[in-house]
């Protein structure tokens, strides 16, 4: 048996529904027709009255969670793109990520976006705002990079008492398996050490993850030991994991997906920089996706976003450094 | 309706002396129509007021003490000092605390409605309280539309006092009259003089009736006039003699004591013992609150998080 991380992703809400009666989803076209990427497949007919279709309203998808929420139920949004949740933004960040400060009311939501570049998506269904919502004090962010964590993580988000913005990368819908679902994990707020090495640290999350362990196989040809760092959640980020894989191997390349300013790469260099100065053997760097919108033709997505091949080059060039 | 009045007074007495930090705003004008709302729900329904909603608060249900605590900043009220003046509420209890983002409420209302349904608490109600300006706002119609489409049991109350700020209704929307929204919508809509009390408690009972008995999302526009600034930092110059002569700039306190009298529920002797009863109140709890600590930077936990192992700690060198 083989399972994607898309199906990864149906089966933890799958089981989030049997488990627990306070569990609804709410969005766009996640009822009978099972979601735009079939992320909530016969779940409506499974859970009837408890998968709900949304009207195009994404503010009012996310208030209607809070309300939700303060009366003690564990919504779960499905926002069709995580570019559309702009929309919803004002709710996100003013609404359930502050009412717990407010009010010792906790807002348990969990809104899941569909994340990230697949080619020919164009500029409004591409986008990684892990960064946008990480900034603000009060939500908890993760980024899933394997199908054990789609799964694991997902059923985390929904028991934590808190909004969390769960980001699933849609590369890995379906380019991705595993063999099984797992029975254990990580607790939230651990990075994993996705391979070990001694020579450099690359620290990505979500999809970026398997284009580092792409360049490491392929750096390995040359001799070089690279370590990759999967940090599984941006907020919070487990600054002692990196730190310790610096100290192995004195050098640090942040990659992500989103755009070049500020953000979780920038996030991770300036701890290192701050922390762990003395632990690097080269200037810590970083590499992004190009600062322009998310362009459509293949041709143009694929340079503009990290690939393989650019970290292979970045990565190349600070290990000579 | 009076203690809503001297509470609101006091507050902006209160500011001018310097001893309120940040805003205070009134309800003046608003009282019949925000009473009307608060106090014909019960016990399990769900209050979202707004700005100009003293009097409706009181009357759902909150104390003189968390109001002043919250103006006042004190440690003891439900904000803590972490939000301030009209920003504070009990989820709990149904009582929704209002962000500034307007119309942010009516969606947060409709889930509480939909989770009421869900858990098969039927016969509640939920009422979200809005400005004409909040009409405006996207999340207005979006909320609204949802309302409908699930069959909530919102009341959604529009003071419609004329100006957003100091901008006039006529800049604000361009129909003859906001219930007229409502059918488009698929909403039932009731109009209301504002500054009416009698007749604001008979079409509020209506509605939330209405909306109890299963008849969907209830919309209610009550035409009235700010009797004050925005704040107690704004003169109001912008409205003019004209509007302020006009029926709807007649006070609703003055209209309902004459109403009162009117049918023989009370003499005046009756009203002035009521004033003077609430001024003593609310002077009691100001002296409480005075005395009462502010919270303290060095005992807040400065955690935004429910899950305090997910806090993220910063800068080591605070430490």
């Amino acid at each position: 048996m083989s399972i994607t991380y898309l199906e990864a992703i149906r089966e933890a809400q799958a089981r989030a529904l049997a488990d627990d009666p306070r569990v609804f989803i709410y969005g766009q076209d996640v009822g009978a027709f099972g979601g735009a990427f079939k992320a909530t497949k016969n779940l409506a007919n499974e859970y009837p009255g408890r998968v709900i279709d949304a009207p195009i309203s994404e503010d009012a998808m996310i208030g209607m969670a809070v309300g939700a929420a303060v009366e003690g139920m564990r919504p779960i949004i499905e926002m069709q793109f995580a570019d559309f949740s702009t929309v919803g933004f004002n709710q996100i960040v003013n609404q359930a990520a502050t009412l717990h400060w407010r009010t010792r009311v906790s807002c348990p939501i969990v809104v899941r976006l569909p994340s990230g570049g697949t080619s020919g998506s164009g500029p409004f269904h591409s986008q990684s705002m892990e960064a946008l919502y990480a900034q603000y004090p009060g939500l908890v962010v993760m980024t899933p990079a394997t199908v054990e964590d789609a799964y694991s993580m997902l059923l985390e988000a929904v028991a934590i008492d808190d909004p969390v913005i769960f980001c699933e990368h849609k590369y890995l819908y379906y380019h991705l398996k595993a063999d099984r679902l797992p029975t254990e994990a990580l607790p939230t707020g651990k990075a994993a050490i996705a391979r070990t090495g001694r020579d450099l640290s690359i620290v990505a999350y979500s999809a970026m993850v398997h284009e580092a362990l792409a360049v490491a196989e392929e750096l390995s040809g040359e001799g070089w030991e690279i370590e990759v760092v999967d940090l599984r959640s941006v907020k919070p980020l487990d600054t002692d994991t990196v730190m310790a894989s610096v100290a192995r191997t004195g050098r640090l390349l942040a990659v992500g997906e989103s755009w070049p300013w500020g953000g979780v790469t920038a996030e991770v260099v300036a701890r290192v920089a701050s922390e762990g100065f003395n632990l690097l053997d080269a200037p810590p760097q970083r590499l992004n996706a190009k600062d322009t919108p998310i362009p459509y033709h293949p041709n143009l997505w694929t340079v503009h976003r990290p690939t393989a091949r650019s970290i292979a080059a970045a990565a190349r060039q600070l290990l000579r450094s | 309706m009076v203690l809503g009045r001297v509470l609101d007074e006091k507050f902006a007495t209160l500011y001018r002396a310097g001893k309120i930090h940040g805003g205070v705003f009134l309800g003046r004008g608003q009282e019949a129509l925000s009473v009307a709302v608060g106090m014909q729900l019960q016990p399990g329904d769900v209050y979202a007021p707004l700005i100009r909603d003293q009097a409706g608060r009181l009357a759902f249900g909150e104390t003189v003490l968390d109001a002043a605590r919250t103006y006042m900043g004190s440690a003891l009220g439900p904000m803590r000092g972490r939000d301030g003046n009209v920003h504070r509420g009990r989820p709990k209890a149904g009582y929704i605390p209002m962000i500034s983002h307007l119309g942010s409420n009516i969606a947060v209302v409709n889930g509480a409605l939909l989770a009421k349904r869900m858990k098969g608490q039927n016969g509640v109600v939920g009422a979200a309280c809005i400005g004409e300006g909040a009409t405006s706002t996207g999340a207005f119609h979006e909320s609204l539309n949802q309302a409908a489409i699930e069959c909530l049991p919102l009341v959604l109350v529009v003071a419609n006092n004329q100006f957003a700020y100091s901008t006039p209704a006529s800049r604000q929307f361009a129909c003859e009259a906001l219930v007229d929204k409502a059918p488009g919508y698929g909403v039932t809509g009731h109009s209301v003089v504002g500054n009416d009390l009698v007749q604001c408690l008979a079409v509020l009972r209506g509605a939330i009736d209405a909306a109890r008995n299963g008849g969907g999302p209830q919309f209610v526009e009550a035409t009235l006039l700010r009797l004050c600034g925005h704040g107690e930092h704004d003169d109001a110059g912008y409205i003019s003699q004209e509007h302020k002569d006009s029926p709807l700039g007649r006070d609703c306190l003055k209209i309902a004591e004459e109403q009162l009298l009117k049918a023989g529920v009370a003499d005046s002797d009756t009203v002035r013992q009521w004033r003077n009863e609430v001024v003593l109140e609310v002077d009691d709890a100001i002296a409480k609150v005075q005395r009462e600590p502010a919270p303290d930077p060095y005992q807040e936990d400065w955690c935004a998080l429910a899950s305090r192992h997910l806090q993220e700690t910063h800068s080591h060198l605070e430490d």
